[in-house]
This record gives structure tokens, C-alpha cells and sequence, in this order.
């Protein structure tokens, strides 16, 4: 468990941070200038907070009452570099092993043979980093990382230089990761179709304070956060598994805790779990079953909960079996004359669904 | 080209002090121009200047320098030369000095370009793959500098092989103990009808240039061929 308190004065900017992360990947997820690569760099020892704590279980990493702050290379965070930062006078397999000794336990997870294999580098090895591309060199700078076998693994937008494709081969691997080698991952992002694929809890930070820290569906379903997470693309998340695939129409099937949703055709093969992002300004409300329409998806719920969004919207948290966040204007809220514990029928455009967000967990 | 015994002594003397020159400056001008590249602190522009000071001298200034410090009467020549019986004045040791504080500036500014040059996100890497500060130098710094430093060696060798006027003029013109290809050439100049002698050194010291330059160019490309810099 590693457990954060920090505050740190730049100028006018003021730093507060307080969070713990778990075993799994937590997000750290807000705009750029809102403080999160500061907060890494703090973390990692590469910056001195002015108060505060940093502690990995038991051990203390920094705390300014005791006046200790152990210096980086001590601490046992692996970090990964928005820029791949490989040495470029060592082969790839020079710059796996370069802090794999660091803990040379042999019970450990990852080995050098895992960590080729989980990233596909095992073809690479012997080539120098200038002769590699963009997303080869990423690979094996979180190979790197992880040969140094850290506590806690920093990633700081590892994937922010790479295009949309090379984006999508990476980010599988950081979930499998997750999985394999049971690492606590703090995991820095501006990208909100990363986090809500990659991350299990989420920090929101804004202007250098934490607005709100916890798991990634709860965050992304209080309406009041909904400047932070998103804005105008704010929208829910929901776990499903794939059950069917209709060629003929293009769409795949999916099963939900609030039964069957449809999305454009996936390449998950059946039985495969995936993640899928609602925006809530894509979701419609009827306060009966609408039969003749177009939308697939539909679901009848209940009202939890509701709230004044800006500039004339209405944003509701319903519960459809699982929960859903809808944007609608104020003028049809008070027309369907809705409130906490209406029922209502949601409906989901199949076409609003980003198949390539989601397909980027096929692995 | 046959070389006499006095001309072949010139030759290994020049070799020997330019080899030692760089030998004995190569560690305090790489520790100097990281200092200058990498750490800031008070009265690091009169070290800069002190540093540089050979290089904007005339060498017979720095020659007189040298004699009034190192000299057997001058501060830390009367000290040495008192408790340990050194002696810099008129033998080979003090040629190596002269020439070394000639050099010094040139194979620090080398150097110090060199390591302006590293990227430090590279040292911060290696520092949270866990390797203390002092290691990353080694296996990182050092590396990634290798190129300027044989540069800086390379200039301080052939500075040190031009050398004249500050060695003239501290240890003077001694043939076998303080005479090397400059001084030597500059001597037989003096004597009438010795052309013969001086163009034999003056294309000896040219082919030891080239030789050096050479085979430090070739070092400086095989450091780089594996870094991709110049690939």
C-alpha cells in the first residue's frame, strides 16, 4: 500500500496531495498544469516535497517530521518516462538488465524471460535503441522498469508520444502486467480512453489539489466530479462480457448486469471481458418504453440521483441494473418532470459506443 | 632519414612529457569540467577564469608564473624541494608542469562541451533503475563522454608537444633533460646551415600530429558508431 501526503509550494502554484494506491493501477488523471507529473517526480525522489509523507507499507520513503527522505535510488520505484529515455550505448538487453540487480530475489514474478515474453522484445535484444521504433522503444523502457523489479511502477503518459495504432498494441500489455506481476502502478494520464480502459482506482487532481480519489467507476459516476472527469465527454463505465457476434448486422452482443447491450462489431472473442465507455450526453431518457425507435439499447431504471450541470443541462445517475450518468436539458428534465426515484427508460445509441477504445483490450 | 641519437632523444623526451601531460591532467580536467558543467556555487567564475587564464597569457607570463611558484625559491617550489626534495627546475618533470597547465584549459573546455552535451533525463533514469549516483557517472556519464574526453586528449597531447614559451621559460632549453622537438628546432635555427636538421624535426613533428590525430579520431568513432550518434 503505498500512502501519499504532500504539499509543496511553486510560486503561486500550491501542491496538496493525499492518496493511497493498492496493489493494481491507480490513474493519477487530470489536465495538463494540474500537478500530476510533479506529484510522480515526488514520488520517485526526484523532487523534495516542503511537507508531508510518502510510505510503502511500513516503509517510510519521506517524512518531514523524522527528516527523512530517501534519495531515488533507494527507493524501489520503477519509473517509466513520457520520452523512452533508453541509454543509448547499451544493446536492449544492456538496458533491461541495467537495474535488474537491484533485487535479485529468485521467487520473483518477473524475470528477464517473463518480461521479454509479456512485451515481445525477445526478437529485439541484441539491437541498439537508435535502430528501434517509437513504440519498440517504450516496450523496452517498460521492460526496463520492470527488470528493476520496484515496489511501486511510475507511469508518467508513457503512451503520449506514441500515434493512435502504437497506442493500442501498448496499452494490452500495461493491463497484462497489471495482472501478471501483481505491481502496484501509479499510472499518469491526460487521456481519459486510457484511464477508463487501464485503471482500477483513479485520483482526480485539478490546479495542483486532489479533488476526489477512489475506484474508477464510483469516481466517474458522481455527477459533482463531473468537471474533472471529463466535462463534456463525462460518461460512465460499464464491465461486460462478450456473448455473441452478428456478422450479418456488424454488431457484437454483450451481457451486462443490466442485460443485453449491443456495439458495433468488437474483435473480442466470446466470453471476453471488456470495458465500454457511455458518455452520458449519448444517453436518452423516455418516461415510458418507446417502441418505434432506432436505439438497440434499452434499459428501464430508476432516478438516484440528479443534478444542476451548466448552461441549461440536467445530469442524472441512474440505476438500469448497473449505473448509468445521462446529460439531458433542463427543458425536457422539468418536461418529464423527473426526480430522485422516477423510473425511466434509458436509451443508448449502439453507434456512440468507440469500438476502438474498447478494442484495444483484445488481446 | 637516418635520426641521430640526440634527435631520437628529442623525439622519445617530446613523446614522454606530451604523454604525461595528458596522463597527469586527464582525471582533474574531467572531475574541473564537470564541476563547471553540472554544479553551481560561489566563485565559480574566478575558477573559470583561473582555469582559463594559460589560454589568453602570453606562455612566457606563464612561464615566470611557474618559476616564481614552483621555482626552488618560489612558494611551493621552496616547500617541495625542502620536504621532499623535488625539484621541477631544469629536468623533464618540470616540462611535463609547463605544458599540462598550457593544456589544462583546453582538454577541460573539451570535456566540460561534453558533458553539457549528456542528457541528464538519461542520469535520472538510471537513478530510479537503482543505481547510486556515483554509478551512474561511470556506466552512464563517462560513456556518453568518451568522445569529448579523447578530444580534450587529444588537444592537450599536441599542445603539449607544440609547447614553448612557457616551458623556455621555466625549466629553459636543456638538451636531454628539458629540450623537446619545439626547443630543438628553435636551437639548431640558431646555428648556421643546419636546415637539413630542422626540416627532419619539423616533418617528424608533423607525422607525430597526424599519428595521434588519427588514431584519436579513430577511437572517438568507434565510441560513437555504438551510441548511433553518428550512425
Amino acid at each position: 500500500m503505498l500512502d501519499v501526503d504532500i504539499h509543496k509550494s511553486l510560486g503561486d502554484f500550491q501542491l496538496d496531495a493525499s492518496f493511497t494506491a493498492a496493489a493494481g493501477l491507480t490513474a493519477i488523471f487530470g489536465p495538463s498544469g494540474a500537478g500530476k507529473t510533479t506529484v510522480a517526480k515526488i514520488l520517485a525522489g526526484l523532487e523534495t516535497p516542503d511537507t508531508g509523507h510518502i510510505r510503502i507499507d511500513d516503509h517510510i520513503l519521506y517524512d518531514d517530521n523524522r527528516n527523512i527522505n530517501v534519495p531515488p535510488h533507494k527507493r524501489d520505484i520503477g519509473f517509466v518516462f513520457q520520452e523512452h529515455r533508453l541509454f543509448p550505448h547499451y544493446s536492449v538487453r544492456g538496458n533491461l538488465l541495467y537495474g535488474a540487480s537491484r533485487n535479485p530475489s529468485r521467487d520473483h514474478p518477473i524475470t528477464f524471460d517473463a518480461v521479454t515474453d509479456l512485451l515481445g522484445l525477445a526478437a529485439l535484444l541484441d539491437r541498439r535503441p537508435h535502430t528501434l521504433s517509437l513504440g519498440e522503444k517504450q516496450r523496452v523502457a517498460i521492460g526496463r522498469a520492470l527488470m528493476s523489479k520496484p515496489n511501486v511502477l511510475i507511469m508518467d503518459e508513457p503512451l503520449s508520444s506514441l500515434d493512435t495504432a502504437r497506442k493500442q498494441d501498448i496499452m494490452p500489455l500495461i493491463k497484462r502486467l497489471k495482472g501478471e506481476f501483481g505491481l502496484t502502478i501509479i499510472y499518469i494520464s491526460h487521456s481519459l480512453a486510457e484511464i477508463t480502459q487501464l485503471a482500477d482506482n483513479l485520483v482526480l487532481m485539478d490546479r495542483g489539489q486532489v479533488k476526489a480519489a477512489g475506484p474508477i467507476s464510483d469516481l466517474l459516476n458522481r455527477l459533482e466530479l463531473f468537471p474533472y472527469t471529463g466535462g463534456d465527454d463525462a460518461g460512465s463505465i460499464i464491465d461486460a462480457k462478450v456473448v455473441g457476434h452478428d456478422r450479418g448486422y456488424h454488431l457484437s452482443e454483450l451481457e451486462t448486469a443490466g442485460g443485453a447491450f449491443f456495439i458495433p462489431a468488437c474483435h473480442h472473442e466470446i466470453g471476453g471481458h471488456l470495458r465500454i465507455r457511455i458518455r452520458a450526453r449519448d444517453v436518452a431518457l423516455a418516461s415510458s418504453e418507446p417502441k418505434d425507435v432506432s436505439i438497440l439499447n434499452r434499459f428501464k431504471g430508476k432516478v438516484v440521483d440528479h443534478r444542476s450541470g451548466k448552461s441549461g443541462m440536467e445530469e442524472l445517475l441512474i440505476d438500469v441494473g448497473f449505473l448509468l450518468t445521462a446529460r439531458i436539458t433542463r427543458k425536457s428534465f422539468e418536461k418529464m418532470n423527473l426526480r430522485t426515484g422516477s423510473d425511466v427508460w434509458t436509451l443508448i445509441k449502439s453507434v456512440t459506443i468507440n469500438t476502438t477504445e474498447t478494442d484495444v483490450l483484445h488481446l | 632519414m637516418s635520426l641521430s641519437d640526440a634527435e631520437f632523444g628529442v623525439i622519445l623526451l617530446s613523446l614522454k612529457v606530451a604523454i604525461w601531460c595528458v596522463a597527469v591532467s586527464l582525471l582533474p580536467a574531467i572531475f574541473m569540467g564537470w564541476l563547471l558543467a553540472r554544479r553551481e556555487f560561489y566563485g565559480k567564475t574566478i575558477l573559470n577564469v583561473v582555469i582559463h587564464l594559460p589560454l589568453v597569457l602570453p606562455p612566457v607570463v606563464v612561464g615566470y608564473l611557474l618559476l616564481v611558484t614552483l621555482g626552488k625559491r618560489g612558494m611551493i617550489g621552496s616547500w617541495l624541494y625542502d620536504s621532499f626534495g623535488i625539484s621541477l627546475i631544469f629536468n623533464w618533470k618540470g616540462v611535463v608542469v609547463a605544458t599540462a597547465v598550457m593544456a589544462f584549459p583546453l582538454i577541460v573546455r573539451a570535456i566540460r562541451h561534453a558533458i553539457e552535451a549528456v542528457d541528464q533525463n538519461l542520469e535520472v533514469a538510471a537513478l530510479t533503475l537503482g543505481k547510486p549516483p556515483w554509478r551512474v557517472f561511470l556506466t552512464i556519464t563517462l560513456p556518453l563522454i568518451l568522445p569529448g574526453i579523447l578530444a580534450g586528449a587529444t588537444l592537450g597531447f599536441a599542445r603539449a608537444l607544440g609547447e614553448f614559451g612557457a616551458t623556455i621559460t621555466f625549466v629553459a632549453n636543456i638538451p636531454g633533460e628539458t629540450q623537446t622537438l619545439p626547443l630543438a628546432i628553435y636551437s639548431l635555427l640558431q646555428v648556421p646551415g643546419s636546415s637539413d636538421a630542422v626540416i627532419k624535426l619539423v616533418i617528424l613533428s608533423a607525422l607525430i600530429a597526424f599519428v595521434a590525430i588519427a588514431f584519436s579520431e579513430w577511437l572517438a568513432h568507434r565510441a560513437l558508431r555504438n551510441t548511433g550518434s553518428r550512425a
